[in-house]
C-alpha cells in the first residue's frame, strides 16, 4: 500500500520516468529492428559472412551495459551522457537476437518454396518481401521480443548517465535505503517486461502460419498496428525533440547522491528566484560525468568539491589546507578548462571512516587509529570512488597501517551503508554530510592523523556564462558561506530519512535564509 | 513475356523450342552431374526425362530455366541462349512445376495460381478470369477452391493447383519435375489420366521428369532415358518398349513386377 501510495502521490513523475523509459526501450529497439533486420538478410544472401557477424553481435551483447557506457561517453563527446548513448547500447543490445531471428527465419523457409518462387521468375527482393519475409515473420518476431525484454531491463541502469526512466527511482532508492523506492522503479520496469512479453507473444502467435488450425489468420489489422507502432515512436522521439532546450537555459548537473541532488537544486532555485532564467536540471550523473559534461558544454554549472578536483582531477598530491587548495584549483580550474569556481558554500564533506554504533561503544572506538588492532579481523567495504582515488584506500590504508582479513569490498556508494548496519561489513568510508550516519545509527571515527585533504563544496560555472550572465555568478556567490556542516547533514537527512520533496526542503532552505 | 517468347519463335525458323548442344555442367569440385548433352525439344511434343534418381533429369530440366547454368556448351532456348537471357523474363515464360510443389504457403489458392500474371501487373479482374478458367481446366470448382489456403487442399488437389500456377501466364513451355511423385498410386494415375488429356489440348511444349516407366509410357511422346549424368537413348514410347538397351530392358521389366 507504501508503494501505490508513493506511486499516487508522484503520479506525475512516475508517469514522466515511465514515458521516458518507454521512450528508451522504443528508440533502442526501433533502431535495433530497422538495423538488425537488413543485416539479418543480408546474412542469408552471404550466409559465409553469418558466422563473423554474427559473432560480433554475441560479444557486443555480453558487454557490461556499465562498461559499454564508459566506452560510449568519449566516443560521442558532447552527447556522452543522457539519452544518447542510453539508447545507442540499448540498440546494440537488441541487435543480436533480432539478426539472428532474421536470420534462422529466413533460412528456416522450406527449401521447395523458394525454389518454386525462383522458377516462377520473381526476383530477388519480390521473393524476400513476398515469400521469405511473410513465412518468417512470427520468427524475426519472436527475436525482437527478446530483445524487447532485454531492453526494458537494461534502460533501468541508464539512469546511471542521466537518460531517466525508472532507474532513476532504483538508484534513488538504492542510494537513500529505500525499499519502497527501490520497487517504485523495479516494479513498474517488471511489469513493463511482461506486458511487452506479453503482447509480442500474442502477435507473434497471431502471425505465426498455422498449418494445422486450417485458420487463415487475419492479416489485415498488421499494417495497421505497425503504422500504429511507428506513429507512437515517432510521437515519442517528436516530444523529446521539442524539448530540447532553448539557447537561454542554464543547465544545472549534479552527481548521483542525494546531497548533489540538493545541492543541484539549491543552485537551480536560486538562479531562478534572483535572475528569471530559465534552468534545465540534469542532475543525478554518475562518476565524473558532471566533469566531462561541463568541459562539454552539457550542462553550464555543477557543484564540485575542492578535494575531488584538486586530486582525482588535476591530479596532485592531497593537501590539508583549505585554503591553499581552493586557491590552486581556482586558479588551474580557469587556466586549463575556462572554467570558474565560485564561493565556497561553506560545508567540508570529508570521507567519513564509519562504524556501527554498538561497535563503536563496546570497544570504544573514536579516532580512526583505533580500529588498526581490529582490522585484522574486520571486512572493509568501500565505493569505487574511494578504492580508486589517489586520496582514496591506498594512502589511507597506509597513513593507518590498516590490514583487513581480505581485501576491501568493492560496491556501489550507497551499498556500503547498509553492508555495514547489517554487519556484511564492519568498516565503511562514508560522507560526512551524509543523512544516512545518525539514520542507520553510524558512528563517523575521528581522522586523528589527518589524512584526508578538505573538501570544500562550490558550484563551477563555464566562464562564458560568467561573462554572459554575471548576475548568475552574483546569485550563487550570495549563498556562500551559508550551508554549514551541520545544515548539510540536516538537508541529507530531510531527504533521505524523511523521504521529502527535495525541492520542498530547498525552498524552506532559502527561505529561512 | 511469354508473348514475347511466342514471338520469338514464331520468327524462329525451326520447329525446335529449346536445344542442349554439347551440354556439361560439373559441380565446384570437378564432378559432372550431366555431360555430353545433346538434344532437342520439339514445339509441342512431351518429352519425358526417364531416370533413376541421381540420373540428371532433374538437373537437365534446372537448366532450361537457368535455376542452373551449364559448366559447357549450351542450352538453346527460342534459339538463344540461356544465358543471354535474363533470367527473370525466360523463368516466367516457362512454367514450372515440382515434386514438393511449392505452394506458397501463405497465399490462398487465388494467389498462389495469380503469381506470375500479378508480377506481370495484369489487370485485377483480368487474373480473376484466368484464375477461375485455370480451376475449371483442372477439375477444381473455383468458387470453392479459389479462397483456400494450400494445407485446406488434399494432395492431389494441391498439385492440380500447382499445375493451374504453371500455366497461368499461358507460357510456352512448361517443366514438371516428377509432379505426381508425392501422390497415392490411385490419385497419380487419376491425375496422370487428367494430365494426357489436358496436354493433348494445351498444345505445349512440355519437358517432364519421372522415375516411373509407365508415367512416361502413357505421357511421353518421345522418352529420353538418362544414366549417370549421360543420355543414352532417345525415341518413341514404342520403340522404348522394345528396346534392347540395358537399362531400358531394366525399367520394362520393373514394369512388369509390379
Amino acid at each position: 500500500m507504501g508503494l501505490i501510495d508513493f506511486l499516487i502521490r508522484n503520479r506525475a513523475e512516475a508517469l514522466a520516468l515511465v514515458l521516458q523509459h518507454l521512450f528508451l526501450v522504443a528508440s533502442g529497439t526501433g533502431a535495433g529492428i530497422c538495423i538488425g533486420i537488413p543485416i539479418g538478410i543480408f546474412l542469408t544472401r552471404k550466409p559465409g559472412l553469418s558466422k563473423l557477424v554474427l559473432g560480433m553481435a554475441n560479444v557486443l551483447q555480453t558487454i557490461p551495459s556499465l562498461a559499454l557506457f564508459g566506452f560510449l561517453i568519449p566516443l560521442l563527446g558532447t552527447h556522452g551522457i543522457g539519452q544518447v548513448p542510453a539508447v545507442i547500447a540499448l540498440f546494440i543490445y537488441s541487435l543480436l537476437p533480432i539478426i539472428q531471428n532474421t536470420f534462422t527465419g529466413i533460412r528456416g523457409v522450406e527449401p521447395a518454396v523458394r525454389e518454386a518462387a525462383l522458377g516462377m521468375g520473381m526476383t530477388d527482393w519480390q521473393i524476400l518481401v513476398q515469400v521469405e519475409l511473410p513465412l518468417s515473420l512470427s520468427v524475426i518476431l519472436a527475436g525482437v521480443r527478446v530483445a524487447t525484454v532485454i531492453s526494458v531491463g537494461t534502460a533501468t541502469i541508464a539512469a546511471a548517465i542521466g537518460a531517466g526512466g525508472l532507474g532513476t527511482y532504483i538508484f534513488r532508492g538504492l542510494r537513500m535505503n529505500d525499499n519502497q523506492l527501490i520497487l517504485a522503479g523495479a516494479l513498474p520496469a517488471a511489469l513493463m517486461a511482461l506486458a511487452a512479453d506479453f503482447m509480442l507473444g500474442r502477435l507473434e502467435s497471431i502471425l505465426k502460419f498455422h498449418r494445422s488450425s486450417g485458420k487463415n489468420p487475419s492479416r489485415k489489422w498488421v499494417p495497421a498496428l505497425v503504422m500504429v507502432g511507428i506513429i507512437l515512436i515517432g510521437f515519442l522521439t517528436l516530444s523529446r525533440v521539442t524539448r530540447i532546450p532553448p539557447i537561454h537555459r542554464i543547465v544545472v548537473g549534479s552527481k548521483d547522491f542525494t546531497e548533489q541532488v540538493i545541492l543541484g537544486e539549491l543552485i537551480a532555485r536560486q538562479i531562478e528566484r534572483r535572475t528569471g532564467l530559465d534552468v534545465e536540471r540534469r542532475f543525478e550523473l554518475g562518476g565524473d560525468l558532471c566533469h566531462r559534461a561541463l568541459l562539454a558544454g552539457e550542462i553550464d554549472i555543477y557543484v564540485e568539491y575542492t578535494g575531488t578536483a584538486f586530486a582525482a582531477i588535476l591530479k596532485h598530491q592531497p593537501i590539508a589546507d583549505p585554503g591553499a587548495v581552493y586557491v590552486q584549483v581556482k586558479r588551474e580550474y580557469l587556466e586549463r578548462f575556462g572554467l570558474v569556481w565560485l564561493a565556497p558554500l561553506g560545508f567540508n564533506n570529508t570521507f567519513a571512516i564509519l562504524v556501527r554504533g554498538d561497535e563503536a561503544q563496546r570497544l570504544s572506538l573514536r579516532k580512526i587509529s583505533d580500529i588498526s588492532r581490529y582490522a585484522p579481523r574486520w571486512r572493509a567495504g568501500f565505493g569505487q570512488d574511494f578504492m580508486s582515488r589517489p586520496d582514496g584506500y591506498p594512502g589511507f590504508s597506509r597513513t593507518y597501517d590498516l590490514k583487513f582479513v581480505e581485501p576491501p569490498r568493492e560496491m556501489d556508494l550507497s551499498l556500503t551503508y547498509r553492508a555495514l548496519a547489517n554487519g556484511q561489513v564492519d568498516v565503511i568510508a562514508g560522507n560526512s554530510t551524509d543523512g544516512a550516519i545518525e539514520l542507520l545509527g553510524l558512528v563517523a571515527l575521528q581522522d586523528d592523523r589527518q589524512y584526508f585533504p578538505p573538501y570544500q563544496a562550490a558550484p563551477v560555472v563555464r566562464k562564458g556564462i560568467v561573462e554572459r550572465y554575471p548576475q548568475v555568478a552574483g546569485a550563487l556567490n550570495s549563498l556562500g558561506g551559508t550551508v554549514s556542516d551541520h545544515e548539510m547533514r540536516r538537508l541529507n537527512y530531510q531527504v533521505d530519512s524523511e523521504h521529502r520533496d527535495v525541492k520542498q526542503v530547498v525552498n524552506e532552505f532559502l527561505e529561512g535564509k | 513475356m511469354a508473348e514475347s517468347l511466342n514471338r520469338e519463335m514464331t520468327h524462329s525458323s525451326t520447329e525446335i523450342d529449346v536445344q542442349f548442344a554439347a551440354v556439361t555442367l560439373c559441380t565446384l569440385s570437378g564432378k559432372a552431374l550431366v555431360e555430353g548433352l545433346n538434344f532437342e525439344v520439339r514445339r509441342g511434343e512431351t518429352l519425358v526425362l526417364l531416370g533413376r534418381s541421381g540420373s540428371g533429369k532433374t538437373t537437365t530440366l534446372k537448366l532450361i530455366n537457368r535455376l542452373l547454368a551449364p559448366t559447357d556448351g549450351e542450352v538453346l532456348v527460342g534459339d538463344i541462349p540461356t544465358t543471354h537471357w535474363d533470367a527473370i523474363r525466360l523463368r516466367r515464360s516457362i512454367g514450372y512445376v515440382i515434386q514438393e510443389i511449392g505452394l506458397f504457403p501463405h497465399f490462398t489458392v487465388q494467389r498462389n495460381i495469380g503469381l506470375v500474371p500479378q508480377l506481370e501487373h495484369w489487370p485485377e479482374e483480368r487474373i480473376r478470369a484466368r484464375v477461375r478458367e485455370l480451376l475449371e481446366l483442372v477439375g477444381l470448382p473455383p468458387e470453392q477452391f479459389a479462397p483456400r489456403l494450400p494445407h485446406e487442399l488434399s494432395g492431389g488437389q494441391r498439385q492440380r493447383v500447382g499445375v493451374a500456377r504453371a500455366l497461368a501466364a499461358d507460357p510456352p513451355i512448361l517443366l514438371m519435375d516428377e509432379p505426381f511423385g508425392a501422390l497415392d498410386p490411385i490419385t497419380r494415375s487419376e491425375l496422370q489420366r487428367e494430365f494426357a488429356r489436358l496436354a493433348a489440348g494445351l498444345h505445349k511444349t512440355i519437358v517432364f521428369v519421372t522415375h516411373d516407366v509407365r508415367e512416361a509410357l502413357l505421357l511421353g511422346s518421345r522418352i529420353g532415358l538418362f544414366k549417370d549424368g549421360h543420355l543414352i537413348e532417345m525415341q518413341t514410347p514404342d520403340e522404348f518398349a522394345h528396346s534392347q538397351v540395358p537399362e531400358a530392358k531394366a525399367f520394362i521389366d520393373s514394369m512388369g513386377r509390379l
